[in-house]
């Protein structure tokens, strides 16, 4: 029963470690990390790779195909499309990172709460998640964007406003199941607080399934940001940003298709990505949902 | 001398509201009247079968479930009254063990940080002293030091049914309140969390409630009992009495169709009548009369009245 022992050894590594190991070893992982990184280090860098100024104009050059000056030609403006992309992915991912991060917080927490009470509080606080739900995303950020007036911010507070419902959602189910489990019980019998069986016992056991829906949702905003773009509810020209250079394109889309396409592949990458490593995280996290 | 823990008249109900549009509400008496009183340093068995209450007992008393009436005292201190800083002193003093040793325990947590924790929160002790104490109260149970940097998955059942042990007794408690220990465990791992248990009992003059249904494991382990039926107790006494001659029909047909290790040492054959009623819609009269096989009018008409028999008791007309 030797070789039984030392089979079970990984068993030692802590869980965390292990959940890692298996999320690296999925290729599909692989490529949306590369995918993503590939994104955001293109963004990051926009200012130091990026050959031309994004915004300023230059007639003399207007809607050339791909040239070696222009890799992915230029738009109505004389603008190099190549070089709008690459800064208009710093949009993309301002508004999806702060928008998703904002909705874990908040939803997370109003779920958490909310499941952890139980009660009318929970049933009064779900049936407003659902009511948000019942708008499609794209609907309701673009009441609040026309609400509010279109600029960064309240970008970000429309989409994130439209995940909170779900994010809420996703945080509260396991809390249900958890808070019936004993070790909350003992920690009850210990004399612990409520708030540090919420936050030190609860919470960690649900950071995992947050975070996956977290990559998957992050890939929704995206393409709200670029849907609320596309329809003239985004930043405001003429900063570049993908759904912004699609709509742009689409006046001289038979005479310069690539304004349109080069931005659309942008969008797909980016959301690519993210799916596969949400898929990815998945799979690491519950290793029984994997499918066969 | 004075009990540790009262309990007296102790009542919770649970109600379901179900159905659409017309909601219909059912109470369930799952604890309908339960005093009993332990001892300090005595193992006192409730027993019954599943779903007569016995864990509601366990958990109304440490109000980790708010009882409807009745009260409780623990060292003459009322624990229904006590709020905040009161209750945490008071639950300090008596603590719990699981009967479902895997979700006893926080998955994401190793067993130092599970031991530690309540030291901390208590200030008992902290940094370097915390983690002396939390192996001290490993070494206390039988597990190795090196179990704490460990996490809950790396160990069998019966180990962690003696970490969560470890845990109960990290605030030093002199009540412990054991709902079904062992009744999760293999038999063989069973007898040893069993004498772990009598041991601890022995070594630090612990009080035991100890729920279960294994009549032999109260047997064993307790030095008095109270069998449960229906939300109440209906017999009371010495283990030692209670086995011997129930006066009950019920604890007699609980004790009968519990294993024996001798079966020619047995007498009649089980009396097994019936099925345990919904504590929803219990009998009129004595509670266990469609099952008892002496009922009589009386028995429908009126639940029994407590008769004592000098140190032992029961709800039954024929005591």
């Amino acid at each position: 029963m030797r070789v039984d022992a030392a089979k079970a050894s990984p068993l030692a590594v802590a869980p965390g470690r292990r959940a890692v190991a298996r999320f690296l070893a999925n290729p599909t992982t692989l490529i949306g990390i590369i995918l993503c990184t590939l994104v955001v280090l293109s963004a990051v860098l926009a200012p130091l790779i990026a050959p031309h100024d994004p915004i300023e104009q230059n007639v003399v050059e207007q809607l050339k195909p791909p040239t070696r000056e222009f890799p992915l030609g230029t738009d109505y403006f004389g603008r190099d499309v190549l070089s709008r992309i690459l800064w208009g992915g710093r949009i993309s991912l301002i508004v999806s990172l702060s928008a998703i991060a904002g909705a874990i917080l908040v939803g997370g927490a109003i779920g958490m709460i909310s499941g952890y009470v139980g009660g009318l509080l929970d049933t009064v606080v779900m049936r407003v998640m659902d009511v948000l739900l019942s708008f499609p995303s794209l609907i309701l950020g673009l009441i609040v964007v026309a609400l509010l007036g279109p600029d960064l911010a309240n970008l970000i507070v429309a989409i994130g406003l439209t995940a909170i419902a779900p994010f809420a959602r996703i945080a509260r189910a396991p809390v249900l199941a958890l808070k019936e489990r004993a070790f909350v019980e003992a920690g009850r019998a210990l004399g612990f607080s409520h708030l540090r069986i919420l936050f030190v016992h609860i919470l960690p056991n649900i950071v995992s399934e947050v975070l996956v829906m977290g990559s998957l949702w992050m890939a929704t905003a995206v393409r709200t940001e670029a849907s609320l773009s596309f329809i003239g509810l985004g930043v405001k020209p003429p900063t570049p940003t993908w759904g912004g250079m699609m709509r742009d394109g689409f006046e001289n889309i038979l005479d310069a298709p690539w304004l349109s396409i080069f931005p659309g592949i942008a969008i797909l990458l980016l959301m690519l990505g993210l799916n596969m490593v949400g898929d990815g995280l998945r799979d690491a996290a519950d290793p029984k949902l994997r499918t066969e | 001398m004075k009990p540790l823990l009262e309990v007296e008249g102790l009542v919770k109900h649970f109600t379901v509201t179900r159905g659409f549009p017309r909601p219909v509400t059912t109470t369930i008496r799952a604890v309908d009247g339960v005093s009993f009183a332990v001892r300090r340093g005595e193992a006192y068995g409730l027993v019954g079968e599943s779903g007569c209450g016995k864990s509601t007992v366990a958990r109304a008393v440490l109000r980790l479930i708010e009882p409807d009436a009745g009260a409780v005292r623990f060292d003459g201190v009322d624990v229904r009254r006590a709020r905040g800083e009161a209750l945490a002193r008071l639950r300090r003093r008596m603590q719990i063990i699981f009967q479902d040793p895997y979700s006893s325990l926080n998955p994401r947590r190793t067993i130092g940080q599970a031991l530690i924790e309540p030291l901390r929160v208590h200030g008992i002790a902290s940094g370097r002293a915390a983690r002396d104490r939390a192996a001290a109260l490993l070494d206390e149970v039988g597990m190795p030091a090196s179990a704490l940097d460990r996490y809950p998955h790396e160990f069998s059942g019966g180990q962690r049914q003696r970490i969560g042990i470890a845990r109960a007794l990290a605030v030093e408690p002199e009540l412990l309140i054991a709902d079904e220990p062992v009744s999760a465990l293999d038999v063989s791992v069973q007898a040893q969390v069993l004498l772990l248990l009598r041991d601890l009992q022995r070594r630090r003059n612990l009080a035991f409630v100890f729920v279960s249904h294994d009549l032999g494991v109260v047997r064993w382990f307790c030095d008095r009992v109270a069998v449960m039926y229906l939300g109440r107790i209906v017999e009371e006494g010495s283990v030692d009495d209670v086995f011997a001659a129930p006066l009950h029909p019920y604890a007699r047909m609980l004790r009968d169709a519990s294993p024996v290790p001798d079966p020619s040492g047995r007498g009649a054959l089980p009396r097994i009548v019936g099925e345990i009623p919904s504590a929803a819609n219990p009998p009129a009269g004595c509670h266990f009369h469609p099952r008892c096989p002496e009922a009589g009018d009386a028995c429908r008409a009126a639940y029994p009245p407590w008769r004592r028999r000098g140190e032992r008791g029961a709800a039954c007309v024929l005591v």
